[in-house]
């Protein structure tokens, strides 16, 4: 295939526009079906025992009990998913955090689970469940895991990445680092330095929607599993590999998605409502409670960092360092390492060294979480930035515009950029009102900087014309927030036909060939690539057909907004086909008209945002309120602006709810302390004013519209924003995420007493 | 355990079923009569994603049981439409991309056309306080509340 990405400028007609969505109408009538939705006949209720310990043997599970319970059909522990993930460590690790094998690791880790003919029934048959642990020490504080004083979690884990071999076992499982020139040297040139340390709570995702699925294994082999994901084809694969399947006996199908950001990217319930369907012989549905979905399903890292900034006196930074180290639960990740990519890609910076340490601890395992790892990084690095510019005494803004990352600049994880919107962003919000809108008593303004690389991979999407000129468009990527509106736009666009012709659906695995996960801000990116190559092979059949009918050259057809019309003067009288016609005429000419691709999208551009925002503080309670919030951010190409703008304004949200409120909170006993809506609290609409966007558009060189992915970036700024809005607000550095009315009081008390 | 034999009226429909006495009106709703439409976000009353409209007042249906819907009028998201004609609300929700993922929207739906009810002309503030106990994860709330705040102007006028 050779389909050209590159960017070329052109006057868009559908791309850019706003119409209503095509799963609209189904989502404001209820007919839309999610995860919990759907049912089948003969259908059983899966249920999970799960620890209540943070770690502990599990010494013996008896389950003889729940067998005999009236109602019952089937019972299972590990001993029902045997390890077959031929040494493939991170699956052995996706295996046993679906179901604990031989020790559970965080107070939620599944033990045991059932299938019964009625949810009563199951309940009770879990508690006649009977585990027999032996408890262990833990640790869940990310700091104190890294002492060697620490219990282990895993004690055949030695730390990779340093020099020299480790002879003993860590709670480290790995070392990472970053950066060019010489920090020490960079110091050196310095005139003001801050240095400080950092450290955000763990945060979970906070998706409406809890994980569900229903699950049908039939006896020959075959099975169904219907379920919300962000990535059907990668759960057909770990499910296959870990119930030992062939791929292609397993048939997934998305369901519509409750929400995701990031956190339904990996298989907890759906190998255990399978394991469950196949020994039960009926289908088994498995939704998680909102207490599961706390303790169990993935919260992002817990961070502590330290930053350290030196700049000369006309506001040149000389050197940067930033030490992060983030939690990953009980299983390794690459969390830090992620976190330290992102700490300074915003500057053009000579010397820069990062280090990221990933730490286990006995809470759950780690998932993405919208532009996984970056925001407690940008927080630490933002926070100091601003700082170091109070110290010179440069505006924060003019600050960062004299040492943001440009096109060419050797970003501090490695690459060269190409065109990118950093200094846009900033040189936007200098300019905008809301830099300049009045502030009373106990206000302050904070604004920060944030980087996101953006995700491109494996897509494959089917483009077909019906024979009355309408097109279906089969996509792979889950529609987490609009794609389907988008790439029916891109569609309409390539072809030169109206939006209300193109009907864009989200296919199963058995219909489509693979796709990657949709995270990463890749659906609209990498699917309307997908898109625009399905379309352009379609136009190529369309034209070879109208040379048919009119019995010329295929290469005197060229195709025009939705027609085929003949070039040359010896064709002035034929006129043109449009797509209607030529779909119309598809049986005789042969046969139906499609277009397919199958591509990797490389080349998903950065994408970077810088966000305002200004804060009231209650001085006697440490109360806060967020009055004003204002987006700007690079999207490369707006395809449908309004899902746009409500990525800016959800991310931003859900960055306040981290900045201010939202924390695991964990007991003695290491247990979760707040497992559920009422305690961990996420912003309700009082909460929040209208959160006011920019959307600037540099063309993303590779793609074909300049599109970048626009779905993460936005939760990257605000924890610094804010934080740096308090601190002007009150007078004191918050350096704690979450800012929770006790620990800004206490920082407005330390302050008071000197 | 026995079931409770209940007749209600749901989306003006009268309905009758069997249902356990610990049975929410949630489950009821979504398990025996298919009403998928309520979401369950919590099942604690936390989020708002089943509320319903019980005889003129709002209501989480997860913190209600199926027993107590007897004789009384229960309203949902499945009954806001007229035929093919949409509430103004929902044609709202749609015009502002009100909603991302949909999964809190016929909670939100329910609660605004409540929230309308009692107060034909709401403030900023009243919308954002009326629609408190409902959670949106994905919107920050701002084209949720454009859409009420255009819905209600639209109604007003009707
Ligand atoms: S499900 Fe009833 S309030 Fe959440
Ligand atoms: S649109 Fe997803 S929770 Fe509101």
């Amino acid at each position: 295939m050779n389909f050209d990405p590159r960017y070329s400028t052109r006057n868009f007609a559908s791309v850019g526009t706003r119409p209503i969505r095509p799963d609209g109408v189904d989502k404001v009538t209820g007919r839309a079906r999610y995860g919990a939705d759907f049912n089948m006949a003969g259908q059983l209720v899966g249920r999970v025992l799960r620890s209540p310990h943070a770690h502990a043997t599990i010494r013996k599970i008896d389950t003889s009990k729940a067998e005999k319970l009236p109602g019952v059909k089937a019972v299972i522990t590990a001993a029902d998913l045997p390890d077959l993930t031929d040494g493939d460590a991170a699956m052995y690790d996706i295996l046993d955090n679906c179901m604990a094998r031989t020790k559970a690791l965080y107070d939620g880790h599944a033990v045991a689970a059932v299938a019964a003919v009625d949810v009563r029934t199951a309940r009770q048959a879990l508690k006649l469940i009977e585990v027999d642990y032996e408890l262990l020490p833990h640790v869940t504080d990310v700091d104190e895991a890294m002492k060697h004083s620490a219990p282990l979690i895993n004690d055949a884990i030695f730390t990779e990445g340093l020099e020299e071999k480790p002879v003993k076992p860590s709670n480290v499982t790995k070392r990472s680092q970053f950066g060019h020139g010489d920090v020490h040297q960079g110091f050196g040139h310095a005139d003001f330095i801050v240095e400080r340390s950092f450290k955000t709570e763990q945060t979970h995702q906070g998706y409406i929607e809890p994980h569900a699925c229903v699950a049908s294994v039939s006896s020959d082999g075959t099975a169904d599993l219907w379920v919300c994901t962000q990535g059907h084809f990668v759960y057909r694969q770990h499910c296959a590999q870990l119930l030992g399947m062939e791929a292609s006996k397993l048939r997934v199908t998305s369901s519509e998605i409750g929400g995701g950001f990031g956190g339904k990217t990996h298989v907890w319930a759906e190998p255990v409502a399978l394991a469950l369907s196949r020994k039960a012989g009926r289908p088994v549905k498995l939704v998680m409670t909102r207490d599961e979905v706390f303790r169990a399903s993935g919260p992002t890292s817990a961070t502590s960092i330290d930053v350290k900034i030196g700049a000369r006196k006309d506001g040149t930074i000389t050197a940067a360092e930033a030490t992060l180290r983030y939690s990953c639960g009980p299983y390794p990740g690459s969390w830090a390492e992620i976190g330290a990519m992102t700490a300074f890609a915003c500057y053009r910076l000579e010397n820069v060294k990062t280090v990221g340490y990933e730490v286990l601890v006995n809470r759950p395992k780690t998932a993405a979480y919208r532009a996984p790892s970056a925001p407690m990084a940008a927080f630490a690095v933002e926070s100091a930035v601003d700082e170091l510019a109070k110290e010179i005494g440069m505006d924060p803004v003019d600050f960062r515009i004299k040492n943001a990352a440009q096109e060419g600049t050797r970003s501090s994880y490695g690459p060269v950029y190409g065109p990118i919107g950093i200094g846009p962003t900033l040189e936007a919000v200098k300019n905008h009102p809301h830099m300049k809108a009045p502030l009373g008593k106990n206000q302050g303004r904070g604004m920060a900087c944030g980087f996101w690389f953006n995700f491109g991979g494996q897509t494959c999407t089917d483009l077909n014309i019906g024979m009355d000129g309408s097109v279906s468009l089969a996509v792979g990527t889950v529609d987490v927030g609009g794609s389907r509106a988008s790439l029916s736009l891109v569609a309409a666009e390539e072809l030169g036909i109206a939006y209300e012709q193109v009907k864009a659906i989200v296919a199963d695995t058995s219909s489509l060939g693979y796709n990657d996960m949709t995270d990463g801000s890749r659906g609209t990116f990498s699917s309307s690539m997908a898109t625009i190559s399905a379309a352009r092979n379609a136009i190529k059949i369309l034209r070879e057909r109208a040379a048919q009918m009119w019995d010329i050259a295929v290469d005197d057809v060229v195709w025009e907004q939705g027609h085929a019309v003949a070039k040359g003067e010896k064709h002035g009288n034929l006129g043109k086909l449009s797509l209607k016609e030529i779909a119309a005429a598809s049986g005789t000419t042969g046969g139906p008209i499609a277009g397919h691709s199958e591509l990797v999208a490389d080349g998903a551009g950065v994408s970077f945002a810088t966000h305002i925002c200004d804060i009231e503080v209650d001085p006697e309670t440490g109360a806060t309120r967020v009055l004003r919030y204002t987006v700007v951010q690079d999207a490369g190409k707006a395809v449908h602006p309004t899902y746009v703008e409500g990525q800016y304004q959800g991310g931003a949200a859900q960055g306040i709810g981290w900045a201010l409120n939202e924390e695991y909170i964990y007991g003695k006993d290491g247990r979760l302390q707040n497992p559920g809506f009422l305690d961990y609290r996420i912003p309700v609409c009082s909460d929040l004013p209208m959160i006011d966007t920019q959307i600037l558009e540099i063309p993303n060189p590779n793609h074909p519209y300049g599109v970048r992915g626009v779905g993460e970036t936005s939760i990257v700024p605000p924890l610094a924003a804010i934080a740096n809005a308090v601190s002007n607000a009150a007078g004191v550095r918050m350096a704690h995420i979450p800012m929770s009315p006790p620990r800004i009081l206490a920082a407005i008390e330390a302050e008071r007493a000197g | 355990m026995a079931g409770v034999a209940v007749s209600t009226t749901i989306n003006g429909d009268s309905v009758e079923y069997l249902c356990q006495p610990d049975e929410t009106l949630l489950d009821v709703l979504r398990d025996r009569l298919g009403l998928t439409g309520v979401k369950e976000g919590c099942g604690t009353g936390d989020c708002g994603a089943c509320s319903i409209i019980l005889d003129d007042r709002l209501v989480c249906s997860c913190l209600v049981l199926g027993a107590e819907a007897e004789g009384r009028r229960v309203e949902t998201v499945e009954g806001m439409a007229h035929g093919d004609s949409l509430h103004p609300l929902q044609q709202k929700f749609l015009e502002h991309a009100a909603l991302q993922c949909g999964i809190c929207t016929p909670g939100f739906l329910i609660a605004a056309k409540d929230l309308l009810a009692k107060n034909p002309d709401p403030t900023e503030e009243e919308i954002r306080f009326g629609l408190a106990g409902n959670l949106c994860r994905c919107t920050g709330y701002d084209k949720i509340v454009r859409a009420v705040q255009d819905a209600a102007n639209v109604m007003k006028g009707a």
